[in-house]
């Protein structure tokens, strides 16, 4: 990043972008990089090694990398969520943006209230089947439309889909699940490689 | 609607702080229902440090497409008047591009351009079905190394700043040679608040705050030129009012402010399974498009005036943030089947932009806010606009043509847009093209016009305006290339008048 540009500027674009979606907000991908590698400074700095949250509390922390964890889970092929750092990098730009902080600090809020209210603790404290269906009410916008005290629920796990979603695909781990080859000097532009035969 | 994969292009104007929709303490006013967006780059080299490098020529008959269709006006000046410029402009920052000779994209001096991409190949095969003209971009990025500026690494990361100074920017091009004459100084973080004027109409200087100190100074001169980008300028011109110009500065007219125009824009995106089948493979190329459409109905009746051209994006781009939202959005759910579908969807959009031309119109134009002043203490501006039903017919069109290369493609076109609400035909806001123009446009006649041929205010003969406020139609030509070929007509007649005693 050049001189001038504090860390805040560039987490609360990063944010800012990320809740507009309008064409020419699409996010700056340096941005992203900046707040990987922001995160791999904070647990640097750290004696544990380990990422300390900045903005959720531990409860909330561990409630969202769970959540992240289902989103984007391992599998053969790759890496999940988790190794990729999304749960560090929500939570940084979470503790920049008032807007995430509401979205996401209360959604968490709203998921145990809805747990309790079900089953009998919060998320974390439910069985595996229990988190599941749980998942399963929220995670399509058809169940909110047959009962709307899942609506809340609905956007919210939308919301922290897109989060994994961005932060596992900007990761190291998520690029190179895609199998993105780019972002290298090269003395010419090789152009389209053979279509394969259809 | 929002346009969602991780397109090339869109790094124009989306990073901080080369330049905001939104600066802290410099506010700008919308009268209702205009919704004006105006991007500002407050930075050594303006706009030219974000813009697209799409470097096209305007068409002979762009310049007098008044007296072609009847609607607004003609150029004072020809393309014979400008070809020259555009020849010295392309030789000296480097475009690529191909000669074609199309009417409506006349060919300059280009360097050979990058070989296409996948998608662009598909695209252009589309296209030949469909009878669509689609043909290699004209970009001003270096693909050969001239004026001693290395050509580009194919990084695909403009957005960035190029560190070897590979695509055109003023900062980098232009600055250098200007800086090692030792006759240049670069007064930066001066935010400029009026043009002072003598008693005998002439310009002296202008006077401006100083950021870093808060406090008010001035620079005097022989000769001003104004290119602080069309509505700034015209906001400079209209706060700088005396008791010679009580209406503003060149503004006997009347027009400074007015016929204000930004491109037509609509985007649209479609997923192309052929693309599932590409092996891995670098597409990241230039910092923008390979190919392009020109526009390619000039021969017909269409049902808007003008035309558009269609910028082409997509496939296997750099990941980032947003790329895959209106996957989760369609697939929702979670876990290893999304992960999946990631997988296999990555590298398979293919994304339009169309940009056309808009025809001015009397509700469109920026004044003076009565009641609100920067915290420079800067009067600011209030914008008016408002899409006729040229523009809306004109997007329109392009969903339709997005749709039908889509599915000439054997893919599928996701965009959904409607025909009213606030984004008719996906018509992006007034402001969000960044290509408004038009503010102090030329022409021969004093009475309706601030400028001459040559950019000189018509009232005041040491000061000119060589943004994009001259231009008298915004062409589906970005306009950057033209502003800086009238900007080296504008120097050479400024030089060579003053050599004269005129000014």
């Amino acid at each position: 990043m050049s001189v001038g540009i504090s860390r805040r500027d560039v987490l609360r674009t990063l944010a800012v972008s990320a809740a507009g979606g309008a064409v020419l907000q699409v996010i700056p991908a340096q941005a992203a990089e900046y707040t990987h590698q922001a995160v791999q400074k904070a647990k640097a700095a750290a004696p544990s090694g380990r990422y300390t949250p900045k903005y959720f509390t531990p409860h909330q922390y561990e409630t969202l990398s769970s959540l992240c964890d289902s989103i984007i889970p391992k599998d053969e092929k790759s890496a999940g969520a988790i190794e990729a750092g999304a749960p560090e990098f929500i939570d940084l730009l979470t503790s920049e943006n008032e807007q995430y902080q509401l979205k996401l600090g209360g959604g968490l809020y709203w998921l145990d209230g809805f747990c309790t209210d079900r089953y009998t603790g919060p998320y974390l404290s439910c069985a595996p089947d229990e988190r599941k269906s749980v998942l399963d009410l929220i995670a399509f916008r058809k169940n909110a439309k047959a009962d709307p005290a899942l609506s809340q629920g609905v956007v919210f796990f939308a919301f922290v889909r897109s989060l994994t979603c961005d932060a596992f695909y900007t990761s190291k781990i998520g690029i190179a699940d895609l199998q993105y080859i780019g972002n290298t000097g090269l003395p010419e532009f090789p152009g389209c490689p053979p279509l394969p035969e259809s | 609607m929002a346009l969602r994969f991780a397109s090339s292009w869109c790094w124009r104007g989306r990073s901080r702080p080369n330049g905001a929709w939104i600066i802290d303490g410099e506010p700008y006013t919308s009268a209702p229902g205009a919704n004006f967006q105006w991007f500002r780059s407050r930075i050594v080299g303006g706009r030219t440090n974000h813009w697209g490098r799409i470097a096209l020529r305007f068409a002979p008959i762009d310049f007098t497409s008044g007296t072609r269709d009847g609607l607004g006006d003609d150029w004072p000046i020809t393309y014979q008047d400008i070809a020259p410029y555009y020849d010295k402009v392309e030789s000296y920052i480097g475009v690529f591009g191909t000669k074609e000779n199309i009417s409506s994209a006349p060919d300059g001096v280009f360097l050979p351009p990058p070989k296409p991409r996948c998608t662009e190949l598909l695209v252009k095969k589309a296209c030949d079905k469909l009878n669509i003209i689609c043909i290699p971009a004209r970009l001003a990025v270096l693909t050969r190394s001239i004026n001693g500026r290395a050509p580009c690494h194919y990084c695909g990361q403009c957005g960035r700043g190029c560190i070897t100074g590979s695509n055109f920017s003023s900062s980098q091009v232009l600055l250098p040679p200007a800086m090692k004459t030792g006759r240049l100084t670069l007064i930066t973080g001066a935010m400029a608040r009026s043009v002072v004027v003598g008693k005998d109409g002439k310009t002296e200087g202008v006077s401006y705050v100083d950021k870093a100190t808060r406090t008010e100074k001035r620079v005097n001169a022989r000769a001003v030129v104004l290119a602080a980008s069309a509505c700034e300028s015209a906001r400079l011109l209209l706060n700088s009012r005396s008791a010679v110009f009580p209406d503003g500065l060149a503004n006997s007219s009347g027009t400074v402010g007015k016929y204000l125009t930004d491109s037509v824009g609509s985007d649209g995106w479609g997923y192309v399974p052929a693309l599932e089948k590409m092996p891995p493979h670098n597409h990241d190329g230039v910092g923008g498009m390979h190919m392009y459409v020109p526009w390619w109905k000039f021969d017909r009746k269409n049902d808007f005036p003008r035309g558009y051209h269609i910028e082409i994006g997509g496939g296997r781009e750099m990941p980032g943030v947003g790329m895959f939202d209106e996957l989760c959005h369609d697939e929702e759910g979670y876990g290893l089947r999304l992960k999946a579908r990631a997988r296999q969807t990555y590298g398979t959009t293919v994304g339009f932009s169309g940009r056309g031309e808009m025809i001015p119109n009397p509700h469109t134009y920026c004044e003076i806010d009565p009641d609100v002043v920067d915290q420079w203490g800067i009067p600011v501006l209030r914008f008016h606009f408002r899409w006729s039903e040229y523009e809306l017919r004109q997007a329109q069109d392009m969903q339709e043509t997005f749709r039908s290369i889509i599915e000439a493609m054997g893919g599928v076109y996701q965009t959904k847009t409607a025909i009213d609400g606030q984004y008719p035909f996906g018509i992006l806001e007034g402001g969000k093209i960044i290509h408004e123009v038009g503010t102090a446009r030329m022409g021969a006649d004093p009475k309706t016009s601030v400028v001459n041929g040559y950019c000189q205010a018509h009232d005041v003969k040491n000061l000119f305006v060589t943004d994009g406020g001259p231009l008298v139609t915004n062409p589906d030509k970005n306009p950057t290339l033209t502003i800086m070929a009238l900007s080296w007509r504008a120097s050479e007649y400024l030089l060579d008048e003053a050599k004269k005693g005129n000014i």
